[in-house]
């Protein structure tokens, strides 16, 4: 229990998913401009994380990893399929993706209409598919894997909500012409990625 | 038909993916540490591309408009796989440092980006120029970014040590800063400073 | 429009086309990685013997060839710090991390220092051999530092207690700073020290700060700057694995010359 609380803590702020190893960038720096769409796709993205990371990790560790299918049958024993993990994992993603975005379509018309927009951009996020390499090369077992996937997504809303924030008040600051926008986003990104790393020394 | 030189040279600063049209930042910082896997990162982003590019022109006029996005997805996801696969064959200490980012190559926005603005309406010559030109201006900000970073960071570049370093005897105090997260950050923000300083045709407003 | 035969075709042709690409790729080059992974593990032990040194070019037959010469590889089982009677080809496809993994080959550790979660029962140990006689012995340890699992190497003398060497070959400490576990200047700092004390419990640490010379302070090495957590980290684990429960009981019955057997 200890570790997987250890494990989430990880996942929000040591190893902030934006601020630490520069996954979903793209996304992060072009929707953050207002606190209400980073919040949207903020959400979503917690919401398809938490799905995709333990749903590849049974994939992987039934189908894929080596002598992963001798459930099946014996003889696959030495059948080692990982190199197509890529390729599953955002298959798998963008499936989905597209069934979230139908499910919510039918039955919570309101999230969706939230969500909408922001669904499909995240089948390209590289935060998830992002979480589900890391799952792979850290060997999470599937209950750490949900955490890690839950957590990973917190913590990518956290870092995008607090910089839509920032940017939303940036606009009354007297910034130099040529750092206007996207420069001074980086900047700030950059001070934000040293605040998280305080967290590093935690120790639970 | 643009012209082919024109294709491959405007990436390289007056449209550079990834400091005007803000794309495939995600896997490109995180392997900037070190010179020495930038150029290897770069390298594997511009084979991706071009072989992306140059299949997707190929097959531009039978592709169904309707599952486009998947097809082009799946090639690219196969280029990777095959990157990946001769990168772990010929450099595994390489392939090893990079990690993850290789795969993420497949989320990088540039390689969709391209193939989906550019390959789906140009032959082949012309999307394999704009796969060189947007992969050399992809490279040119991973480059500079890992240069400093090597070079500020571990007092070294490719290894070699350029500032003697103080706990080796020598006195240089490297800059801890440089190989953390926000150092690229700070990096690329001044880039853009730059690159927006000298051309400010580019400034957006925001 | 297209009929959706056309696009049902075209998307198996797609399929068919990429997948053959891949598997391709994927078999011819699948006997190469694996030497390469072979390889790799073998600089890493002969580098913590000072046989080999990173970034020396060394053709791979060269490797092979000091690693056969030079290294004998055994499994040992840690409970009973034995060897384990195995064929050559079991000990070649031995990998402890996959062992560790697996709730049959492995136990729960109790709660630790070097927050190490399983054991393996078994772990594969290299003996650095000088004719009959074995001159170190490299015994595989982990842990946690403050980002990462460090994994690496710790080399000893043939007394059990001396260390004759420590590397660490994998690791996401900051460069830098926990990442100078991999400073040569800093790795200097360990031959001689020693792991246990007169009792043979494990004291080896890293202290904040510098430590003595290796005659004044045997028991310390300097910690690296700007890195505490690294540094606790790595003598924590040090001295988890070399405690009784783990590699201890071997390393007794290796003083004790109590040792048979253990094909290889």
């Amino acid at each position: 229990m200890e570790e997987l609380i250890s494990l989430f803590v990880k996942a929000v702020f040591v190893e902030n998913m934006a601020l630490a190893f520069f996954l979903g960038m793209c996304s992060f720096l072009a929707v953050s401009k207002k606190v209400d769409t980073a919040m949207g796709l903020g959400t979503a993205v917690v919401f398809v994380l938490t799905v995709t990371t333990p749903l590849n990790n049974i994939i992987y560790s039934k189908f894929l990893k080596e002598s992963a299918m001798s459930w099946l049958h014996p003889s696959f024993e030495t059948l080692d399929l990982s190199f197509l993990n890529f390729l599953t994992f955002i298959a798998t993603i963008a499936a989905t993706v597209q069934v979230v975005e139908m499910t919510l379509d039918r039955f919570m018309p309101g999230l969706y209409n939230a969500l909408g927009v922001f669904l499909p951009l995240i089948a390209v996020n590289c935060a998830i598919l992002g979480a589900s390499l890391f799952m792979v090369e850290r060997d999470y077992n599937l209950i750490q894997s949900s955490v890690f996937g839950f957590g990973s997504g917190v913590g990518f809303l956290l870092a995008i909500v607090a910089l839509a924030a920032i940017r939303e008040k940036m606009r009354y600051s007297n910034v130099p012409p040529a750092l206007r926008g996207l420069g001074i986003t980086f900047i700030v990104t950059g001070l934000m990625s040293m605040a998280f790393m305080a967290f590093a020394g935690i120790q639970l | 038909m643009a012209n082919n030189k024109e294709v491959v040279l405007d990436p390289l600063f007056n449209n550079n993916p990834i400091a005007v049209q803000v794309l495939g930042i995600c896997s490109a910082l995180a392997v900037t540490t070190k010179l020495e896997t930038s150029i290897v990162m770069s390298l594997a982003v511009i084979a991706v591309m071009m072989g992306s590019n140059v299949s997707v022109a190929l097959i531009r006029n039978f592709i169904p408009p309707s599952i486009r996005i998947i097809v082009q997805l799946t090639i690219i996801a196969s280029l990777v796989i095959v990157t990946d696969q001769i990168l772990k064959a010929f450099v595994y200490d390489i392939s090893k440092q990079l990690s993850v980012f290789v795969g993420l190559i497949i989320t990088n926005c540039i390689v969709m980006g391209r193939a989906e603005a550019f390959a789906m309406q140009n032959d082949a010559k012309a999307s394999m120029a704009d796969a060189l030109g947007n992969g050399f201006g992809y490279s040119l900000v991973l480059l500079l970014v890992g240069f400093f970073r090597e070079l500020f960071g571990s007092g070294k570049l490719l290894g070699f040590t350029v500032f003697p370093l103080v706990n080796e005897g020598g006195w240089y105090q490297p800059n801890g800063l440089m190989v953390l997260a926000p150092g690229a950050f700070f990096l690329i923000g001044i880039f853009i400073w730059f690159l927006r300083w000298r051309k400010p045709e580019l400034v957006t407003a925001d | 429009m297209r009929s959706t035969k056309y696009i049902i075709g075209f998307a198996a042709v797609v399929c068919l086309v990429c997948s053959v690409v891949v598997s391709g790729a994927a078999v011819l080059l699948k006997e190469r990685q694996t030497i390469n992974k072979q390889l790799d593990q073998k600089k890493k032990v002969l580098g913590v013997v000072s046989l080999y040194e990173a970034g020396e070019d060394i053709t791979p037959e060269e490797i092979n060839q000091r690693f056969s010469s030079n290294i004998v590889p055994r499994l040992v089982d840690l409970k009973t710090g034995k060897y384990v009677q195995v064929t050559a080809e079991e000990l070649a496809s031995f990998d402890q991390r996959k062992a560790r993994q697996d709730p049959a080959r492995s136990a729960a550790a109790d709660a630790n220092s070097a927050k190490v979660l399983r054991v393996p029962n078994h772990a594969l140990v290299y003996l650095l051999m000088k004719g009959d006689a074995v001159e170190k012995l490299v015994l595989p340890v982990e842990g946690k530092g403050l980002w990462s699992t460090l994994y690496g190497y710790i080399a000893l003398e043939s007394d059990t207690t001396t260390i004759a060497g420590l590397t660490f070959y994998e690791h996401g400490e900051t460069p830098g700073l926990g990442g100078e576990v991999d400073n040569p200047s800093w790795q200097a700092l360990w031959p001689g020290r020693k792991a246990f004390d007169g009792s043979w419990k494990a004291t080896i640490d890293v202290k904040k700060g510098a430590a003595g010379s290796v005659s004044d302070d045997p028991h310390n090495v300097d910690g690296l700057s700007g890195a505490t957590i690294t540094s606790r980290g790595v003598g924590a684990l040090l001295r988890f694995w070399l405690e009784e429960q783990r590699f201890g009981a071997y390393l007794a019955n290796f003083r004790n010359q109590s040792l048979t057997g253990g094909q290889g």
